[in-house]
């Protein structure tokens, strides 16, 4: 069902976990489908690059290892440059997800957006 | 531990008995005629079917005729609902209504059977159940209407082990046909209750009942019907005269003598009924212990279904786990060599939670952090010991990085 990759992110995922006074959340999911998640973010003022990311899941391995890729795929980034990750970069980046998995690889992106959008520095 | 499996999806399905195996052998090989043949193979095909036969008609305490061997459980049930109804309808008289009663937690062979019908005009009532699992006579004796065909209700439940009360509805519905111009028919699905509970079909007051065989360590891929004689039903299946001409198709010789063994192992003389209760006990004990300890070593943690241990099947139980995903849960299981179930929406087809654990009450995110952990003949100790360490560990996990 799932590959090794995918299997490998949602073991060890390396971003996991929550910080302390982030600059930036963002939030995605719904209980009904059974995934909700919380990305947050550090954000170098001077450059808008993300400096550090994490996340919490409550959702499937899948769920788990397109939250633990996004962070990898949008750390160091500038929020522009994050903002135009799209799922299937997600998806790509995890080899092969299961059609009915797609949907978490669009979850986590939406989740970034999300948070990008809530950023109004000062 | 790690490499080994530890298998505690027993209600999935079971590994096939090595005596049930060595039985299925010569039917897989030398054996090999077509049992409708007269010659001295196909004799010998037919007479092993025969055997298997008495066998399934001994533990169900019914005649050999009543016995219709299928293609697996979902069959049976098919050919329960569908064929009854297919016959009832050519009875009446056009415009005249068409009711069946099951339950909102049936298995999906039913369940779905029963949607499917219902989109043909056929009206269906769906039973709730209690926050126990349990069904409400009272319940079911009201929705009984004069037009009222079949009720089919399960026997024991396949995600929570909760036991209906078959006997008594059996009662109720021979009491409300005492007075009723046409039948009220009863089927029960059996699949689950087979390795634990009284199968005896004059003592259930049934007049179907579905069984199948590698819930019982035969093999995969055969099923069976009970239907009490002179009961109405047409064929799903047509074509040759197999199975008193309910069941086309050439039989299953192996399956079949493979089931015939697994039914007759359970109340075989090394079985005896002290000797099946006092192992039935052992099994009981282990998931009492599985219960006990995950209930005190996992906080936020919860069993679902009935407390009262005569209302559950002894082998299942249900969980939910705050904070946590099933299929996370199972993944995270079988890395460590560990097979179990669950009723999150992340493992089926529709991304929608189990049905059984929502009829019961349950939220949605309760449903999606279920665990059905199911024991069997091979459950020791040992594994037991092990799944709960590993679980304790894979729900920590999980929470760590759910931060729920």
């Amino acid at each position: 069902m799932y590959n090794k990759k995918v299997i490998e992110h949602f073991s060890k995922p390396k971003f996991f976990g929550k910080i302390e006074n982030p600059d930036i959340i963002g939030k995605a999911g719904n209980p009904r489908c059974g995934d909700l998640l919380t990305i947050y973010l550090k954000i170098d003022k001077k450059t808008s690059k993300i400096k550090d990311i994490k996340f919490e899941t409550l959702g499937c391995a899948a769920a788990i290892a397109a939250s633990d890729m996004i962070c990898q795929l949008s750390i160091g980034k500038t929020l522009e440059q994050a903002v135009k990750i799209t799922f299937k970069d997600v998806s790509d980046e995890l080899g092969v997800l299961p059609p009915l998995k797609i949907h978490c690889a669009q979850l986590v992106t939406e989740a970034l957006r999300d948070a990008i959008n809530n950023y109004h520095p000062a | 531990m790690k490499n080994s499996k530890v298998y505690l999806d027993y209600a999935a399905t079971t590994p096939l008995d090595g005596d049930v195996l060595k039985k299925m052998m010569p039917y897989l090989k030398d054996k090999y005629g077509n049992p409708s043949s007269i010659y001295k193979i196909g004799r010998e095909a037919s007479e092993a079917i025969d055997n298997a036969r008495s066998e399934v008609a001994k533990f169900l305490g019914c005649k050999e005729t009543e016995i219709i061997f299928t293609g697996s459980a979902s069959e049976s049930d098919n050919l329960a609902i569908r064929g009854l109804i297919k016959n009832l309808r050519r009875a009446k008289r056009a415009g005249e209504k068409t009711h069946i009663i099951t339950t909102q937690i049936e298995h999906k062979a039913v369940l779905e059977t029963c949607k499917d019908l219902e989109k043909e005009g056929i009206e269906i009532t769906f039973l709730p159940v209690g926050s126990d699992g349990i069904i409400n006579l009272d319940d079911l004796e009201a929705e009984i209407i004069p037009e009222t065909d079949l009720v089919s209700i399960m026997y024991a439940n396949n995600e929570t082990g909760v036991i209906q009360p078959i006997k008594e509805i059996g009662r109720l519905i021979k009491k409300i046909n005492k007075n009723k111009e046409h039948q009220v028919y009863f089927h029960t699905d059996a699949v689950q209750a087979a390795n634990w509970l009284d199968c005896n079909v004059e003592e259930l007051g049934v007049d179907l009942l579905t069984l199948s065989a590698h819930k019982i360590y035969g093999p995969k891929g055969v099923g069976m019907l009970y239907l009490k004689e002179n009961i109405p039903l047409l064929p799903l299946i047509t074509g040759g005269d197999q199975e008193w001409k309910t069941r086309a198709g050439t039989e299953n010789v192996a399956g079949i003598v493979g089931m015939g063994e697994a039914i007759k192992q359970i109340k075989s003389p090394a079985n005896s009924a002290g000797r099946r209760q006092s192992k039935i006990k052992i099994i009981e004990k282990l998931r009492d212990k599985l219960v006990a300890e995950v209930l005190i070593r996992v906080e936020g943690s919860r069993l679902n279904g009935p407390e009262d241990p005569k209302d559950k099947l002894p082998n299942i139980a249900n969980f939910s786990f705050r904070g946590v995903e099933g299929e996370a849960i199972i993944l995270s299981l079988d890395q460590e060599g560990i097979a179990a179930s669950t009723g999150s929406a992340c493992t089926s087809q529709a991304l929608i939670p189990s049905h059984v654990l929502i009829a019961m009450g349950l939220s949605d995110s309760e449903a999606h952090s279920s665990l059905r952990v199911s024991l069997g003949k091979h459950t020791t100790l040992q594994e037991i010991n092990y799944f709960i360490k590993i679980l304790t560990d894979t729900i920590e996990r999980l929470r760590k990085i759910s931060g729920r």
